[in-house]
């Protein structure tokens, strides 16, 4: 149902606001690089009020505000940083939609990096364990075909007589 | 009445679910036919109540009968047909109505179709596919009756959310649905393959077919969903990872990793373990993507307090299918016996690698999605995740699969030389410097991304045409052989080549709409003109006038390029008449090198409109090649191999064989 929930939601508590858009073109800076910069800045900060919207995105009345602050500091020569430091003062980390690494967000951000890393150690560890004579790899999942006492014949005749073929290759 | 039939049909269709979900298993368990034969008269049977309960459903929509619930909190009158009827799955109850509707129609499809498989595997599959019915079922019944009577009887109903009245979003959650629960087949079968400890050529043959086709279903539907934003929220985004899109990614990202794991599956009887797992997870995070738009859980943890009975059964059936099946696995997993031997360079090796990076896609998506809500639960204090979050994480996994997807299809079976697959792609690798080449001069003021995204799209599309033309041997055999070559390609070949273009063509599209969108908001009065990425808009002014449901504002724009015309654009707003909220219909024209898209806002005190005009660069490539991956999956499914079906085929051979030895 994609987005539709978090309209319902965030219409709801719109529902007595009038409606407006996004960003609206009396908030626009003259100076396009500025607006530039604030228009990037906008869109990693959350519409406290939404769900998961950015203050880019938002057309909630608080999201106009944020936009118009965020402006506010860019005019007054505040450095991007400096904006994001002063409006984590007044809202927290929560208003910040790629949440920085600390304590509480460890997992998230080292999460991706461990799975990656597992998946990586646990594929080469396989590939070194089930490394057959001739350098192929056995599937993890044949320990009962390598049993001598399994009824599966692992390989067939022809496929015997074909790696038999290509070890005489590799040795010749 | 009509309601109590359904009702009545949604709780017979419980009874028999909780037939078929024991009597076959049971049976096939000690080898009784009559048993196992129960499983497909009661799949059938299914069907037919729920489609019996569902046609009820939208019996009552239709006519408007608001002594129900769901219809008063969803319908209106003044509502047209198309979106009485989209009302019937447009909330909660009655998209859990589609749910199972189309859970039914997949069983009954094997209990059809299935004439050639083992009849001990379509027994448990049929039963497995009847347990999940079952959750279901009680879960409808106990907390979510679609077809819940209320007293006094109001005069007129509350009308549907005005945007989901749009004919995109009418077919989006079928589509959806349809993808989601196609995974359902994929579970089923490899439930049931767990249980009998045997999964072959065979298994994967059966069901590669329902996960390609779920596969085509859910990357149409998420396209779908994509596309609506785009036309409909009124600032050309077309993505925005937000946590009821990435429901519907995860299981896409699993299920195109289960797509490609079972190919090595069927060709090299090899990674069965991994295939049987693949299937598990895709269908689980189908389900939790199911629940997770439909809970509310996402609005907030606390929602899950308010409706405790249905938090916690929903929980409670999380638990007991992704729980229960991985305990399966754990259990009779090592029991699977696979033969097939690779090199780590190698195309199996290319598609573990391709497995690697997509199963760590859908868990960074998943922690993602989930982490807010996790850390809340255990008083973890409040964090925000979003696009920049996943834009992080999710690009950089993609860049080494792309150029990966471009080498794996080159290299060989069983082992490969990396050295001469990577020498074959000398010309990609030029088509990749040159477009980056040509879009860092047209675009230099642009992100570094855009360049890479272009690089890759380029680099993916001339590998896969390489691997294409080494394949029907152009230029190194005679013309008349290749195009012998390219008639005789079977379908399935020319679905990844398809479906591996379409993704280059849609990255592409995704660069350019992403990097270089060129935007102007401004107040216009009728008669002024306003230039954008060279194309001047020019406002005509507004009418208004009245939709069957809405009234509209409609504001024309003739747009020109250095004077000649090029098209005039109709944007429109509409206020609904119940609701009194506003949607935006953005005046688009699409073009090969982006859309023209125009959205009309407020008046003002002086007079003049907030208008919103947009450049969005190469859009169209995105539905194109999203829809060529769609198209390639359809290809694939009419291939021959899954029509002749492996069972078939073994039973000739098996009689000739002694004959043969």
């Amino acid at each position: 149902m994609n987005r539709i929930w978090i309209h319902l939601i965030a219409a709801a508590i719109l529902a007595s606001s009038a409606p407006a858009w996004a960003v609206n073109p009396d908030e626009v800076l003259s100076d396009p690089l500025l607006e530039l910069r604030a228009r990037e800045i906008s869109k990693g900060l959350r519409c406290l009020v939404c769900q998961n919207q950015s203050i880019d995105d938002s057309d909630a009345d608080l999201a106009k505000d944020l936009r118009v602050l965020v402006r506010e500091r860019l005019v007054a020569g505040d450095s991007d940083s400096t904006v994001l430091e002063y409006v984590v003062s007044r809202y927290g980390d929560f208003v910040l939609l790629k949440p920085p690494f600390k304590g509480a967000t460890l997992v998230l951000w080292l999460g991706p990096l461990v799975f990656v890393g597992f998946g990586l150690f646990a594929m080469i560890s396989f590939m070194r364990r089930r490394r057959t004579a001739d350098g192929f790899i056995a599937p993890a999942d044949s320990k009962a075909a390598s049993r001598p006492s399994s009824s599966h014949a692992p390989l067939t005749a022809d496929e015997q007589r074909r790696i038999k073929e290509l070890l005489r290759d590799d040795h010749a | 009445m009509t309601a109590e039939i359904g009702h009545f049909a949604l709780i017979l269709a419980l009874l028999v679910a909780v037939v078929q979900a024991t009597v076959p298993l049971i049976g096939a368990h000690k080898g009784r036919q009559a048993w196992m034969a129960v499983a497909r008269p009661a799949a059938i049977t299914q069907f037919g109540l729920l489609a019996v309960a569902f046609g009820c459903l939208m019996q009552l929509y239709i006519t408007s009968d608001f002594s129900v619930l769901n219809v008063v909190m969803n319908s209106h009158t003044d509502k047209p047909l198309l979106y009485k009827i989209a009302g019937v799955w447009g909330n909660h109850e009655g998209s859990l109505l589609l749910w199972v509707l189309i859970l039914s129609l997949f069983g009954s499809a094997v209990a059809v179709f299935g004439a050639n498989l083992p009849p001990g595997l379509r027994a448990r599959a049929l039963a497995v596919q009847a347990m999940i019915a079952v959750g279901f079922y009680l879960f409808m019944l106990l907390t979510s009756n679609p077809f819940e009577r209320v007293f006094p009887v109001p005069i007129n109903g509350r009308d549907l959310n005005p945007l989901l009245q749009d004919p995109g979003l009418a077919i989006h959650p079928p589509m959806l649905y349809l993808g989601y629960v196609g995974f359902s087949m994929a579970f089923s079968f490899a439930i049931a393959a767990l249980i009998e400890g045997r999964v072959d050529a065979a298994w994967a043959r059966w069901v590669r077919p329902w996960t390609l086709a779920a596969w085509c279903f859910l990357t149409g539907g998420i396209a779908l969903g994509s596309w609506w934003a785009y036309y409909e929220l009124g600032w050309g985004g077309w993505w925005f990872w937000d946590p009821v899109e990435n429901a519907s990614f995860m299981p896409w990202l699993a299920g195109t990793a289960l797509l490609h794991s079972s190919t090595v599956v069927e060709k090299r009887d090899t990674l069965k373990g991994w295939t049987i797992l693949l299937a598990i997870i895709a269908f689980s995070l189908s389900l939790l993507g199911t629940f997770l738009v439909r809970s509310g859980v996402l609005t907030s943890v606390h929602a899950f307090a308010t409706d405790p009975a249905r938090g916690v059964f929903i929980l409670g059936l999380l638990i007991v299918v992704i729980g229960g099946s991985l305990a399966l696995f754990a259990w009779r997993g090592p029991a699977l016996v696979s033969t097939g031997l690779f090199k780590p360079v190698s195309r199996e090796g290319a598609l573990l690698f391709n497995n690697l990076v997509l199963a760590t896609a859908a868990a960074a998506v998943l922690l993602g999605t989930l982490y807010p809500l996790l850390l809340d639960a255990i008083g973890g204090g409040k964090v925000s995740v979003g696009p920049p979050f996943f834009n992080t994480v999710f690009i950089p996994l993609m860049i080494p699969m792309i150029i990966a997807m471009a080498i794996g299809p080159i290299l060989s079976w069983k082992r490969a030389d990396l050295m001469t697959a990577v020498n074959k792609l000398w010309l990609a690798l030029l088509a990749a410097l040159v477009a980056m080449a040509v879009v860092s001069v047209l675009r230099s003021e642009g992100p570094l991304l855009g360049i890479i995204g272009i690089g890759l799209a380029a680099w993916l599309g001339a590998g896969t045409l390489i691997e294409l033309t080494g394949r029907i041997r152009l230029f190194r055999a005679p013309l008349g052989e290749s195009l012998g070559r390219l008639r005789g390609m079977p379908r399935a070949a020319w679905g990844m080549t398809l479906g591996h273009l379409g993704l280059a063509i849609a990255i592409a599209g995704m660069t350019g709409a992403g990097a270089w969108k060129v935007e102007s908001i401004q107040s216009m009065k009728p008669g002024e003109t306003v230039q954008v990425a060279g194309y001047d808009f020019a406002f005509e002014g507004v009418k208004s006038s009245q939709g069957p449901n809405y009234s509209i504002v409609e504001g024309t724009f003739n747009v020109t390029q250095n004077g000649k015309p090029v098209v005039t654009l109709n944007a429109e707003k509409r206020v609904y008449n119940v609701s009194s909220r506003p949607t935006t219909e953005a005046g688009i024209h699409t073009m090969f090198t982006g859309d023209l898209y125009a959205v009309i806002g407020d008046e003002e005190d002086n007079g003049g409109y907030v208008t919103r005009l947009y450049f969005n660069p190469l859009v169209v490539w995105m539905w194109a090649g999203v829809l060529l991956m769609m198209f390639a999956g359809t290809l694939s499914l009419t291939d021959r191999r899954h029509r002749v079906g492996a069972p078939k085929k073994h039973q000739p051979s098996a009689a000739t064989a002694p004959a043969g030895a």
